[in-house]
């Protein structure tokens, strides 16, 4: 009878949301209260932060070694990015061949070891290749040297090859499974050898693909900060130059000049990063590659078994070398660590351990605040960009969507601890939880704009001449056919949240406000800390963040049965 | 059963005009075919009575009630798309119960309801199949179980037979006229297909641009087409050049290329008058040369072509005057009578010509349908 009851009620409100949905003011008020969100939560503070204080930058004209070293750091940002971006663009795009067309069950393994760096908190996956490539624990030790590759410039660069490659295989694996091949098979039968048809025509073909993935790879590298504060040593780019410009002292750097540089070299970062995307995207689809001439000998040769072989045994070396074994290399310290009984030190409630676990209460209530209010107010702007339910503006709005995840992620943040900053009665926890809404925001809605618009707009249009009101259309068609985008967007907004150190480092102001990332690396760039601390430390976020993940995914692959 | 009446509708996408000032009235339980070529605005068209798209300009009154303002759900419509929109994620059962479940009916009556629309298309077997487990014509009954159960009285249907193979179109397309008409249902069925317009239409309508050409019963709009584009788009025709030569109490005489005359039996033309004939392929018959009787409107040539069209063959005839034309003779009498590059003459009766003034660009321009 209770349940009957409870479901009567739960059929009421139902029918009265469908009620509602279907009057005229109410769909203005989700649609103005979602476009609100986002200008007045995730667009406009950081730039109006930044705008606001810019005259801030006079302070710096006459700090000339200051500033030669913001402009080298920014510079250095870019010259990373795009080394980083072709180099796993060369790398992954032969896996994700592999991936896509082998038909042997070791594929799907590689399909699935793949992801692991891209699951694992940056912050520990910064530690687990500096232990592996640099310190005295890893590799170095088995060669019997000091520190195999030292902080720096090459670290950074083998750091943003491993958190990009995933990236980039999983969206060139997309496209490759997404392509019809029967235009290479077209081409095949005109003459052409394999590889002529995949360089003349399959290449040609997967450009956007090429493109979307390079920039994502691009972004990642330009945003990344804690694992890269991590592993750079004295080598500094636009974010670890922005982190160490926030943990100097007053007495080493005035507050008035470090405001200045903070805005100088955040604006710059903000402004480069979205000058150079918006760039890229629109000069990248109209480069032409070279198909016209054909090289039957040597493409030939390149055609053939031993070369295939070759190539996958090459991209399999690379997965495993550079990318798998240095990224769960952590696990060792870890297990050494717990055998050794320092786990129990980890459950002190005094000393070091209960900063460590108030960073994790931070970052996991952060994250899952940031997520439901993503979920929440994302959800309709989806709908908005989806259905382009605002004309022209909703192609606007699809491109600028995109413009908190171009940007670095610590840049993000100095300019929204600038906007929140004047408001003394704005709370930290605040200013934090918006840091994580902005730089997450894309990731939800533009992965629920392109499963809403993958359902065609016809079902839509027969569930409503059957009578269904818009609110019953969506339940009833479009929530059952984008749930699993829905659920694997709001993992996406987790994940990256949790992740978060930049933004969370230039908006704390007090150590009672670290983000658990921001914690680690502290600790690890600390040299005071013990290695058994450190390791134990991103081992218990590494693990607890996958247990978390693990949860999430079974519950929704549940809810999917 | 209600009437469906649209005064001087508009509708535009951006620059493009879909529907362009189009008056029509739709009777109570009629069966309307709209025809005519891709981008001719015949989906428009149906999505403005569905409420799916609303008008820029004009009216549109279900059962004398202005609806431009009414959402689709309120409109009591059923509208079919081409590839039938059936959810993929519900059961056959679930999909025909998802118009009564939405017009508020409880789960028992739903399910009764589809059951019975089950029964009817035949479906009732594959009640807790996945649409995508149902062959195309299966799918097809499915879509129209669902419109059905919903109570609509409108039947909107967008190429409903287009998604099937040849023999399965041709016999559905009848089931589907008994249906409606069993049914009590004002029914708008697009089609690209004339034949298939000449068979379940009560009234076809030509839809040219985003404007009627023509309205008309099946036999009406092939026997007496308006312009040359319907006389084009309906039924197979021959088209010549002319020009009016002389008139008399009977009827004119047209000069066409290399001075070949034709006669029609209308009188009220202008000598001089630059015209378009038209013949449609059957009524131009095709006369051994030694077997030539008539005087007039007997045109001398050699045949290029021949195809088989099942019921009839289609010679093309290369005419001495320059000009080409179809004659469809019925299999029957023409198997073995006639070969390619053989002597014949074309014969045309006066009163099987339509004559229409020359159009300000051209013949080609005219019946162009993309």
């Amino acid at each position: 009878m209770r349940g009957m009851s409870e479901s009567r009620s739960i059929g009421l409100v139902i029918k009265k949301l469908d009620e509602f949905s279907s009057n005229r003011l109410m769909k203005l008020f989700l649609y103005a209260s979602s476009l609100i969100f986002f200008f007045a939560l995730v667009l406009l503070p950081p730039l109006i932060g930044i705008i606001e204080n810019i005259s801030y930058i006079n302070t710096i004209i006459y700090e000339q070694s200051l500033l030669s070293r913001a402009n080298s750091a920014i510079l250095q940002s870019f010259i990373m990015a795009f080394l980083v971006s072709i180099l796993d663009l060369v790398a992954a795009l032969p896996l994700a061949w592999f991936i896509a067309r082998s038909k042997s069950k070791v594929a799907h393994l590689i399909d699935t070891l793949v992801d692991i760096p891209f699951l694992m908190p940056t912050a520990a996956l910064g530690y687990s290749i500096l232990l592996f490539w640099s310190d005295k624990y890893g590799l170095s030790s088995l060669l019997g040297v000091k520190s195999l590759i030292p902080p720096g410039f090459f670290l950074v660069l083998l750091l943003h090859f491993v958190f990009s490659y995933p990236v980039i295989v999983r969206v060139m694996v997309g496209e490759l499974l997404n392509y019809r091949e029967i235009y290479e098979v077209a081409a095949r039968t005109l003459g052409a050898r394999p590889w002529t048809a995949v360089r003349t025509v399959t290449l040609p073909l997967l450009k956007p693909g090429i493109i979307t993935s390079f920039l994502l790879s691009l972004a990642r590298s330009l945003s990344e900060t804690g694992a890269t504060v991590m592993v750079a040593g004295s080598w500094e780019n636009g974010p670890v130059f922005l982190f160490n410009l926030i943990e100097m002292s007053e007495a080493e750097v005035p507050s008035i000049l470090k405001n200045g540089m903070l805005v100088y070299v955040s604006s710059f970062l903000i402004a480069s990063s979205i000058a150079v995307f918006f760039l890229i995207s629109l000069l990248a689809p109209t480069i032409r590659l070279p198909i016209r001439r054909v090289f039957p000998s040597l493409e030939g040769k390149m055609s053939s078994l031993k070369a295939v072989k070759l190539r996958d045994s090459f991209s399999l070396l690379i997965l495993f070398l550079i990318v798998i074994i240095p990224s769960i290399f952590i696990a060792f310290p870890m297990f050494e660590s717990i055998l050794g009984g320092a786990l129990g030190s980890a459950f002190s409630p005094f000393g070091p351990w209960k900063d460590y676990w108030r960073g994790m209460l931070i970052s996991y209530g952060v994250s899952l605040l940031a997520t439901l209010l993503n979920m929440v107010f994302g959800l309709p702007m989806a709908v908005i960009i989806a259905r382009r339910k605002l004309g022209r503006v909703s192609t606007i709005l699809k491109a600028i969507i995109n413009i908190p995840i171009i940007v670095p992620s610590i840049a993000l943040g100095v300019s929204l601890r600038l906007f929140w900053g004047k408001y003394a009665s704005i709370p930290d926890f605040w200013t934090l939880l918006s840091s994580h809404i902005t730089i997450t925001y894309t990731y939800f809605v533009a992965s629920m704009a392109a499963a809403i618009e993958s359902v065609p707009q016809e079902l839509e249009d027969v569930a409503s001449t059957l009578g269904a009101r818009p609110f019953s259309v969506f339940c009833r068609i479009i929530f059952p056919l984008t749930r699993y985008s829905m659920f694997s967007g709001a993992i996406l907004v987790f994940t990256r949240a949790l992740a978060e150190t930049g933004a969370a480092k230039a908006v704390a102001k007090s150590r009672e406000f670290w983000t658990l990332p921001v914690l680690l690396v502290n600790w690890i760039k600390d040299e005071n800390v013990p290695i058994t601390q450190k390791a134990l430390g991103a081992g218990i976020y590494m693990v607890s963040s996958f247990i978390f993940l693990l949860a999430l995914r079974l519950f929704f692959m549940k809810r999917k049965e | 059963m209600p009437t469906i009446k649209l005064v001087n509708v508009t509708k535009k996408y951006g620059n493009i005009t879909a529907i362009k000032n189009l008056s029509l009235t739709i009777e109570d339980g009629e069966y309307l075919c709209i025809l005519g070529p891709t981008g001719s605005g015949k989906t428009t068209l149906l999505k403005l009575v569905a409420g799916i798209v609303k008008p820029d300009k004009g009216e549109i009154y279900i059962d004398d009630k202005l609806v431009n303002n009414m959402p689709a759900y309120e409109r009591n419509v059923a509208y079919l798309p081409q590839y039938y929109a059936l959810f993929p994620h519900l059961t056959v059962l679930e999909n025909v119960a998802f118009g009564p479940l939405s017009k508020g009916l409880s789960v028992e009556e739903a399910r009764r309801i589809s059951m019975q629309m089950l029964e009817m298309t035949r479906l009732a077997w594959r009640a807790n199949s996945f649409p995508h487990e149902l062959s195309g014509g299966m799918q097809q009954r499915l879509a129209l179980a669902r419109a059905l159960a919903s109570g609509a009285k409108i039947l909107l249907l967008d190429e409903p037979l287009g998604a099937l193979d040849a023999r399965l179109r041709v016999e559905l397309r009848y089931k589907l006229r008994k249906l409606a008409k069993e049914n009590n249902l004002t029914t708008i069925h697009v089609t690209h297909d004339q034949e298939e317009a000449m068979i379940v239409a009560d009234r076809i309508v030509v839809l040219r641009n985003g404007e009627i050409q023509q309205v008309g019963s099946p036999l009406e709009v092939y026997n007496d087409p308006k312009n040359i584009f319907v006389a084009h788009f309906i039924g197979g025709a021959n088209f010549f050049e002319g020009f009016v030569a002389d008139v008399d109490r009977y009827g004119s005489w047209i000069q066409l290329r290399n001075n070949f005359l034709l006669r029609i039996n209308d009188p009220n033309r202008s000598v001089g008058e630059r015209v378009i004939v038209m013949v449609r392929e059957e009524k131009s018959k095709i006369l051994k040369a030694k077997k030539k009787r008539e005087e007039i409107n007997v045109f001398p040539g050699t045949i290029v072509n021949t195809s088989f069209l099942g019921d009839f063959i289609s010679y093309t005839i290369s005419l001495d005057n320059g000009d080409k034309a179809n004659s469809k003779v019925p299999l029957a009498k023409a198997i073995g009578k006639f070969k390619v590059g053989e002597r014949v003459y074309l014969y045309i009766e006066p009163e099987d010509v339509k004559v229409y003034p020359y159009p300000p660009h051209g013949l080609y321009k005219e019946i162009e349908v993309i």
